[in-house]
């Protein structure tokens, strides 16, 4: 491990930063909109969920369920424009970084960024009285680990892809049905025990349990169990997606 | 500079680089001549270590190459085939990060900027975004960004490909300028009078192999006869082959154009203004004559 890898951190954050207002405004509307129309109208309906209002429960799953999206967002789509469509990782493979750098630095750029966004989003859960007190800024570590989590689950299909249209598919047939056995809409206890079992195999399971644990006091059943699953998630997807990019660019 | 010695590189179970050998001295312009598909890039991305070699040994500026290929690219320049500059960054914000990869700190990155733009004719185009910048302006942008580290070696490859004419005279007068300072420059190109212009010695490749070696003067010496007569026209295969034939060592038709290639000129002169629906165009033979006589007229893709 070296520090090599920042100067892609580096030259992401100076591209994002000058598009720094609008991409914020981008990732919040979206999570947001969910919140709120979910939140208080499907809420009127369903009552109160474990005890509390419907919006207050979802907002610890719509803090993971959006950093996951910002960290996918990022480490495909942004990350396979500078593998293929503008070939700047191909530029900086021309100095001296190796691919390990590439891939480490687009890794933590991701997980940073989606910290970022998902950071937004808990600040304006606090304006909406969603959220309160400050053991709720706890969450902003958790968030670190969903971003790094899904954005190495991410940059491994992205070091696979030949074109954009491959994400399509992680979303649909992956990220999405994940979302709705693991606890982000709804309580994982309302599933059958079989869907809860899969459920606490996969990250955002995890990520929801840490995340209504720290911002509404619910217990946790396994707190380092799930701070190491997200971490471990992130790690062999970055081992993996380094080992496949390194084939496709070395060749 | 660079060494290398029976550099091999298979792909699919064929060998695109088939044992290539070749070697450049400090301060050299080299040249690697050949159709498309003749092993040129892979070649380069070998001596980079970007790409793995199948059998061989490398090495560049005294570093094992692909071992110790990340340490040797802190001396190195690479201008490759397509452009690769940072869409999201200006002129400046391109060079100052890219200084930044060789661990080059940003105020000094900043301190070269001016000179870097001034050599590349870009002076004025300091704060530019790059979709405002022409096909030769971003490529001079790319050498530019090649010297950010002040490289002893400069690898270019077909550097001048897509460029018009008053673009491709910029970039030659750039190498010739980074070769007249010492530094060594090794270039690929189909482009016979930029090998011609700048190459001190030569290789031609195709289908992976070096077909010749030289410096350009010796390739068209030893390779080639000395004139060359072209003649234009209707029935001029014909003609060539029965008429003009005997009055040349070489001859060559396509369409409708032979290629006749002599020591004497004047007797098929004499026999070609007999018929005066011919047109002749005499020259001396150069580069391309060589070339396509080693490499053949046939398309490649």
């Amino acid at each position: 491990m070296n520090l090599r890898c920042l100067y892609l951190v580096q030259r992401n954050f100076l591209v994002w930063r000058k598009l720094m207002l609008p991409s914020l405004i981008g990732n919040l509307a979206d999570p947001l909109i969910y919140l709120v129309g979910l939140g208080f109208g499907l809420g009127a309906l369903v009552g109160a969920v474990d005890g509390r209002p419907y919006v207050t429960f979802l907002a610890g799953g719509m803090l993971c369920y959006s950093t996951l999206n910002s960290a996918s967002a990022e480490a495909l789509y942004s990350a396979f424009s500078r593998l293929k469509v503008q070939r700047t990782w191909e530029g900086i493979l021309h100095a001296p970084m190796t691919i390990a750098d590439v891939v480490i630095g687009e890794w933590l750029w991701a997980g940073f960024k989606a910290t970022l966004s998902g950071t937004a989003i808990l600040i304006v859960m606090y304006g909406l009285g969603i959220v309160h007190g400050l053991a709720a800024l706890g969450v902003v570590p958790v968030l670190l680990l969903v971003g790094l989590s899904f954005s190495g689950l991410a940059l491994v299909v992205t070091s696979l892809a030949r074109s954009y249209d491959l994400f399509t598919y992680y979303f649909t047939l992956l990220v999405t049905p994940m979302a709705f056995v693991s606890g982000v809409f709804y309580p994982l206890h309302q599933l059958p025990a079989l869907a809860q079992r899969i459920a606490w195999c996969l990250p955002l399971a995890h990520a929801a349990s840490l995340a209504r644990g720290i911002t509404l006091g619910d217990a946790m059943p396994w707190p380092l169990t799930s701070a190491a699953v997200l971490l471990l998630y992130g790690l062999l997807g970055l081992a993996l997606a380094v080992r496949i990019a390194r084939r496709r660019l070395s060749r | 500079m660079l060494s290398v010695r029976q550099l091999r590189k298979v792909y699919d179970g064929r060998a695109v680089v088939n044992d290539v050998d070749f070697s450049v001295a400090r301060g050299e312009c080299f040249g690697i001549l050949g159709p498309n598909g003749a092993g040129k890039t892979t070649t380069l991305r070998c001596c980079l270590g970007l790409t793995r070699p199948d059998g061989g040994e490398l090495a560049l500026g005294g570093h094992p190459i692909p071992v110790d290929a990340r340490r040797a690219r802190y001396r190195v320049g690479v201008v490759p085939q397509f452009d690769n500059l940072d869409p999201d960054f200006t002129v400046t914000e391109n060079l100052v990060m890219f200084a930044r990869y060789f661990d080059i700190p940003a105020r000094e990155a900043r301190s070269r900027v001016p000179r870097l733009l001034e050599f590349a004719g870009l002076g004025d185009r300091a704060t530019a975004r790059l979709e405002t910048l022409s096909g030769g302006m971003k490529r001079r942008l790319t050498l530019a960004r090649a010297l950010v580290n002040d490289p002893d070696v400069l690898f270019l490859d077909e550097p001048t490909t897509g460029l018009d004419p008053q673009a491709r005279h910029l970039i030659w007068d750039g190498l010739k300028r980074l070769v007249g300072e010492g530094k060594t420059v090794i270039l690929t190109t189909h482009f016979m009078d930029e090998a011609e212009r700048l190459c001190n010695r030569l290789c031609v490749m195709d289908r992976g192999a070096i077909i010749a070696l030289d410096t350009p003067r010796n390739l068209i010496d030893t390779l080639i006869e000395p004139v060359v007569i072209e003649v234009y026209g209707e029935g001029v295969a014909e003609w060539a082959r029965t008429r003009a034939g005997p009055l040349v060592s070489r001859l060559e038709v396509t369409g409708e154009t032979a290629f006749c290639y002599m020591h004497d000129a004047d007797p098929l002169l004499a026999l070609a203004r007999a018929s005066p629906s011919l047109k002749v165009l005499r020259r001396a033979a150069n580069l391309e004559d060589v070339f396509i006589k080693l490499t053949g007229r046939d398309i490649r893709d």
